[in-house]
């Protein structure tokens, strides 16, 4: 396949300078010298952005930051506990409706829903947080290493990676999270295991991006240019490899975090995830809310199914709009909105 | 500017195939909208070839695509295009669907991206004129298959149903002149049509160019950076100048007196064959024993393994030359020729696979990086893009630190402050500029800063694979004097591979012309440029074209009676 | 269930760019590929699930005493070095004998054969549903592009992601059979619409083709109630996929020189869009929707424990419950074996398409 070229080549660049070679820093690329945190990832394409983009950026952020405070502060949030089943006034009920006690009802087991789904953000936060980055770690240290390289050990690694990419990942989730921990179990053991399952996933996505970065990078006039001048692999790799290949991470975190609570959630309503008594997990909650549905039991089910919604809208809104941002194909324009200047005078001491 | 005046007078002419008045076009970008074109005023006569030429960002391609109505959606347009009685700016998409194709057709730079890969040349040429809803499929074929025999494909009857993949570059160009011409439109916009191709082909597209002219009596607005070209093929040339055309004239009198001084530093700038500037007898060193030379080839052969079970593509082979200390030879030859990949075997990105190459004492052929890296601080390298050869997260004086911090001639950023700024100056960049960004310097300018960055360890030589290809001529002249005064200065050997005869010949002592691989050719520069005794190198001098209309069509001539002698 | 749809299988290009050698050897080349992808799988599997013991153990470990325990072991050989075993298995499976189950003592492959049908009657109708809502739509926001039905889509589609295919189920259920009361809850049939399809002669197992040859309408009605729910919830799901799918590669071929040259000649612009950018962006699009329908199969475990759906995932759920490894490993297998088929027939269905594999 040609690659699409790119939309942005009939703007015209600077102009070259061409009887005394110009300045291009005069000639209008002084917006790249900005205060380091402008140019830090996502803050960077929200200062690019404009009309839907933006609004489905920001939209994405406020939701991820909903989540984020909700995990940080479920404590002080969640008015029960997520395996409190009685308080001062007796056992709580079973299937409760919504009420002015129980806002979101309660379970058939007699939790307070809305405490769950509070609590269930922390879970959820943890398990992503941890296998993004241990995924990103291994991953990325594959890939540079295997692309970089080249030889057998690529051409393994490339097979076992595509091997395992092109296979669901929850049923490899599934196995994974077996041969953790039997299955079940508590809290820390049980986001470890959620997350090394999740990591099993991902590595090979990881790894497949950063090699391909890296294969290209290989074959870049730059490195060629540090192995002409005799650099050694561990000086081309970390000083000009490695920065450049992790370029588009912030985008590939954001979509494989969407992912990562999606297979959270699918182990966990199979019956892979965390102990119920240990941590509040949605996917078990929605597992034993499918029953309810017969009876028109709703509450067990839309609310922590609507918070896993929610939180992975946020974060593919996040993804997505990066992806646009980052891709001169896709991203938005000012349109035009008034007749141009007329530019200086051109010819300006030709000699 | 009194040409722009001067033209004024003879807009008017009523009979002008193309009519473009006072046209301004800018595009809307993050900050600022960028003035593209700013008031241009051009016309077309029928039957004549108009040739805008200007550098990058002078705004020609952006004029020629308005002719048809293609600009994308964040440009603003104003002015008039008048094509056939149709103002092109003022008509409804449904009108501009009507006119491109009937009135105006257009041959593109890259004919491999204007084809579409999954459907047949045929299907293709049918569409566009289906498109005017005058034919019959069968009728359309055969059209095709008259069309395609016109342009020169061999064959037609088979060809038509061939797959773009599935011609040569130069063919597809033709294929694309061709789709142009079925529609019989009056007018046709060449963007750069020989721009992606070698100069041999270069020289058959241009006689085709000739002939839809000629034969066809279609006008021809052809956009170029190349003079060589307009001198072959126009008869009138405006020159475009940051949007604006400073300077419109009959071709014969703007190459013999040029008026405004833009054009006159553009012409000056084109580097003419066999004008050589600097012949050095270094290498042709007289009595007593030659220095032992830096690199020496014998019978070399360079195979690119093949994948599963293929046969590998043997890119060079039985190639033979020397380098001595201080000789600038010159290797030429057009794409696949091998040059590069003789200039890449050199440093050792390439692994030579047989025969035998001395790079410094050194065998290349099964070489081990370990014992050749000490030797890599006497050799430099440059390469063709200036756009990638810099790591974008490095500031240029890092990147020109590199060698030196690499080789130990200095242990931290802060020792080597002093030498990056001296081998700034050496190629003429201000010093401060080690504190910017690769982005931040124009091509030219980078070209300077990789030349700084070869040179930092003062190497014995430098490997310069196509370093000027990538760049405006202005900027390449400015590039080339820097790099003779620093050759001339600090007596390094140099392998100057290049696609450009003119170029290499304005710097080489010595100069091997490549062909398929092989080395068809190699003497002293004057000598292979005055007096080519292959075939080969003949034609590829034959083809060149020269920035002069009428030796130009001398030479032309002349090619025409070489090639019907070699039948 | 991946979002990375721009992505080229790197199995695919690589057949690609040795070109040349013809559409035969191209087919060659891919299907020799199938076999280190499988085998990769099943090893892979068959390591993981041994690193936590023995299945015997696993499943009913708990219930039998020490010496009843080894005995088992000697008898069905686990009590032998893990290599030998994993031979053993691998010779097994390419005599296409996956093992008995443990908690049920039966065939898998039979299993194999009795439910795998359900499944892929599940897998059929979603993709029709996939495709029917995925592509049109992805065409349409292609066409839009930055515009207001544009924009709605790309929501659409993002959601459709974002929702688990349980919560769909949950909520499918909810609203279309609980309180509209137009489909039945679960299940592939009712109970006296299985029982008169299982005894038909030379019962297919797919629901929808028996009841089609008995020719009652009440059988097929009923199959097909049975079948929209399901169909919808993991359809919706690869439907968002493929619409940004198609969208993206949409947008990728309408900016190539060649659809402005075609444009340049006064090709209509629905022309363009249908003719010269869609069947290029075809062959990425194949390619990486064969990718989905091999991860379907993951959103069938759980689509089909959603809906009581009796086909291999609901049952590969059960044996995960009951903790019978050798069923899981022998499902899996299976599954491995479906995903590189098919990823294997996508690919050269993108190859015959494309003229540059062709010819």
């Amino acid at each position: 396949m040609s690659v699409p070229t790119d939309a942005n080549s009939t703007v015209p660049e600077p102009v070259e300078g061409s009887v005394a070679e110009a300045d291009p820093l005069v000639t209008g690329e002084a917006r790249q010298r900005e205060p380091r945190w402008k140019r830090l990832p996502v803050i960077w394409q929200l200062r690019r952005s404009t009309g839907l983009q933006r609004g489905m950026l920001i939209a994405g952020m406020v939701l991820c930051a909903v989540f984020l405070i909700a995990a940080v502060f479920a404590p002080l949030i969640a008015p029960y506990g997520f395996n409190q089943l009685s308080d001062a006034g007796g056992n709580f009920p079973r299937q409760g409706a919504p009420s002015a006690q129980f806002w979101w009802g309660t379970t058939v087991g007699g939790y307070d829903v809305f405490s769950r789904v509070v609590w269930g953000a922390q879970t959820a936060v943890l398990t992503v947080v941890l296998a993004v980055a241990l995924s990103i770690f291994l991953g990325i240290a594959l890939g540079l290493v295997s692309g970089y390289l080249g030889g057998w050990l690529d051409r393994i690694l490339v097979t076992i990676a595509d091997a395992i990419y092109a296979f669901p990942s929850l049923l490899l989730a599934i196995v994974v999270s077996i041969m953790i921990s039997g299955g079940e179990s508590g809290f820390i053991s049980g986001i470890l295991a959620a997350a090394i399952s999740i990591t099993v996933v991902f590595v090979p996505q990881y790894f497949r991006v950063v090699r391909a970065e890296t294969v290209r990078l290989k074959a870049e006039p730059f490195v060629e240019s540090a192995r002409v001048l005799g650099a050694s692999t561990p000086r081309i790799l970390s000083r000009h490899v490695l920065r450049n290949a992790t370029r588009s991470l912030p985008l590939i975190i954001t979509l494989n975090a969407s992912e990562a609570i999606l297979t959270l959630a699918g182990l966990g309503f199979l019956g892979f995830g965390i102990n119920p008594t240990a941590a509040s997990e949605w996917g078990y909650d929605l597992n034993r809310a499918i029953s309810d549905v017969a009876g028109g039991i709703w509450w067990t089910g839309v609310f922590p199914g609507a918070a896993i919604v929610l939180l992975v809208l946020g974060i593919t809104l996040v993804g997505e709009s990066l992806n646009d941002l980052s891709d001169p194909r896709l991203r938005i324009r000012r349109r035009p909105k008034r007749v141009p200047r007329r530019t200086a005078t051109a010819m300006k001491g030709a000699a | 500017m009194t040409a722009v005046q001067n033209h004024e007078g003879a807009a008017t002419s009523p009979q002008a195939a193309v009519d473009i008045r006072d046209l301004r076009i800018s595009f809307a970008t993050d900050g600022e909208p960028v003035s593209a074109v700013d008031g241009v005023s051009l016309h077309v006569q029928p039957g004549e070839v108009l040739a805008i030429v200007g550098e990058s960002g002078s705004g020609k391609t952006v004029t020629a695509k308005s002719i048809l109505g293609l600009l994308p959606d964040n440009a603003t347009v104003s002015g008039a295009v008048v094509l056939e009685g149709n103002d092109i700016v003022q008509l409804s998409p449904g009108q501009l669907r009507q006119v491109r194709g009937r009135d105006v057709a257009m041959v593109f730079q890259e004919a491999s991206t204007a084809l579409n890969p999954v459907y047949t040349v045929g299907w293709q040429i049918a569409e566009g004129l289906r498109a005017h809803g005058k034919y019959s499929k069968k009728q359309a074929r055969e059209r095709a298959v008259e069309i395609l025999g016109t342009v020169g494909i061999p064959d037609p009857e088979k060809r038509v149903d061939h797959y773009p993949h599935q011609f040569s570059g130069g063919q597809k160009q033709r294929v694309v002149i061709a789709m142009a011409l079925a529609l019989g439109s009056k007018v046709i916009v060449a963007d750069e049509p020989t721009t992606a191709l070698d100069v041999t082909v270069q020289a058959e597209i241009l006689d085709l160019l000739r002939r839809v002219r000629d034969d066809f009596g279609r006008a021809i607005v052809l956009i170029t950076h190349n003079m060589g070209v307009v001198a072959d093929l126009a008869d009138r040339v405006a020159v475009m100048y940051r949007g604006e055309v400073v300077e419109e004239a009959d071709v014969r009198d703007l190459f013999a007196h040029p008026q405004h001084e833009y054009t006159q530093h553009l012409l000056g700038a084109v580097p003419r064959l066999g004008a050589q500037t600097a012949y050095k007898v270094t290498a042709e060193a007289g009595p007593g024993e030659p220095a032992a030379p830096l690199v020496e080839a014998r019978d070399l052969e360079i195979v690119y393994p093949g994948r599963l079970g293929r046969s590998g593509f043997r890119a060079v082979g039985g190639v033979n030359f020397t380098i001595a200390p201080g000789e600038v030879l010159g290797l030429v030859g057009e794409s696949g020729s091998g040059k590069t990949t003789i200039g890449r075997a050199i440093v050792g990105l390439t692994r030579a696979t047989g025969g035998s190459l001395n790079v410094l004492g050194h065998e290349m052929v099964g070489f081990k990086e370990r014992t050749f890296r000490p030797l890599r601080s006497r050799v430099g390298f440059v390469f063709q893009d200036p756009a990638t050869s810099f790591n974008p997260l490095l500031t240029v004086g890092e990147a020109i630190a590199e060698p030196l911090l690499i080789h130990g001639e200095a242990t931290d950023a802060a020792g080597t402050k002093a030498r990056v700024r001296e081998l700034l100056d050496s190629v003429h960049l201000p010093t401060h500029y080690a504190e910017r960004y690769p982005h931040e310097l124009s091509g030219g300018q980078r070209q300077r800063a990789s030349l700084a960055r070869a040179l930092a360890l003062d190497p014995e030589l430098l490997v310069a694979d196509e370093p000027t290809s990538a760049l405006d001529v202005s900027v390449q002249a400015r590039v080339l004097e820097v790099f003779s005064e620093l050759q001339e200065r600090r007596g390094f050997a140099t392998l100057f591979i290049s696609h450009d005869l003119a170029v290499v010949g304005m710097l080489s002592d010595h100069i091997g012309v490549l062909y398929r691989g092989e080395l068809v050719e190699h003497g002293a520069g004057r000598q292979v440029l005055t007096d080519p005794q292959h075939p080969y190198t003949q034609r590829l001098l034959a083809s060149v074209p020269v920035p002069d209309p009428v030796e130009q069509q001398q030479r032309r001539e002349a090619l025409a009676a070489h090639r019907a002698a070699e039948g | 269930m991946t979002i990375a749809d721009t992505a080229t299988p790197p199995t695919a290009a690589a057949g690609k760019t040795s070109g040349g050698g013809g559409l035969g050897r191209y087919i060659l080349v891919r299907f020799l590929l199938i076999i280190p992808t499988v085998f990769i799988l099943v090893t892979l599997v068959f390591f993981l699930m041994r690193v936590v013991g023995d299945p015997i153990s696993a499943s009913v470990g708990g219930r039998l005493t020490p010496d009843q325990l080894n005995a088992r072991l000697a008898e069905a050989g686990y009590d032998r070095p893990v290599l030998v075993q994993y031979f053993e298995y691998i010779g097994q499976i390419f005599t296409g004998d996956f093992g008995r189950t443990l908690t049920d003592n039966r065939e898998i492959s039979e299993i194999l054969v009795t439910y795998g049908t359900g499944t892929l009657e599940l897998v059929l109708y979603s993709l029709v549903v996939a495709l029917v809502v995925g592509i049109p739509l992805g065409r349409f926001a292609a066409y839009r592009r930055d515009q207001i039905p544009d924009a709605l889509l790309r929501i659409f589609a993002i959601l459709c992601y974002a929702t688990p295919v349980f919560f769909a189920a949950l909520l499918l259920k909810l609203v279309f059979s609980v309180w509209l009361g137009w489909f039945p809850l679960g299940g592939r049939a009712s109970t006296s619409t299985q029982l008169v399809l299982d005894r038909i002669s030379g019962s297919t197992g797919i629901n929808i083709i028996d009841a089609l040859r008995t020719g009652r309408w009440d059988l097929i009605s009923d199959v097909l109630a049975h079948a929209v729910l399901p169909a919808v919830a993991l359809g919706l799901l690869t439907a968002g996929v493929f619409l940004r799918l198609v969208r993206t590669n949409l947008i990728g071929t309408l900016s190539m020189d060649y659809v402005d040259a075609a444009r340049s000649r006064g090709v209509r612009e629905g022309r363009l869009l249908r003719k010269h950018a869609y069947k290029p962006a075809l062959i990425p699009i194949i390619t990486v929707m064969g990718m989905q329908i091999a991860l379907m199969l993951g959103g069938a475990i759980l689509t089909e424990t959603a809906f009581g759906w009796r086909g291999l995932g609901f049952q590969l759920a059960q044996y995960l419950g009951a903790r019978d490894f050798v069923a899981v490993q022998g499902i899996v297998a299976l599954l491995a074996v479906i995903v590189a088929l098919t990823n294997f027939a996508v690919d050269v269905l993108a190859a015959l398409i494309d003229p540059r594999v062709r010819y």
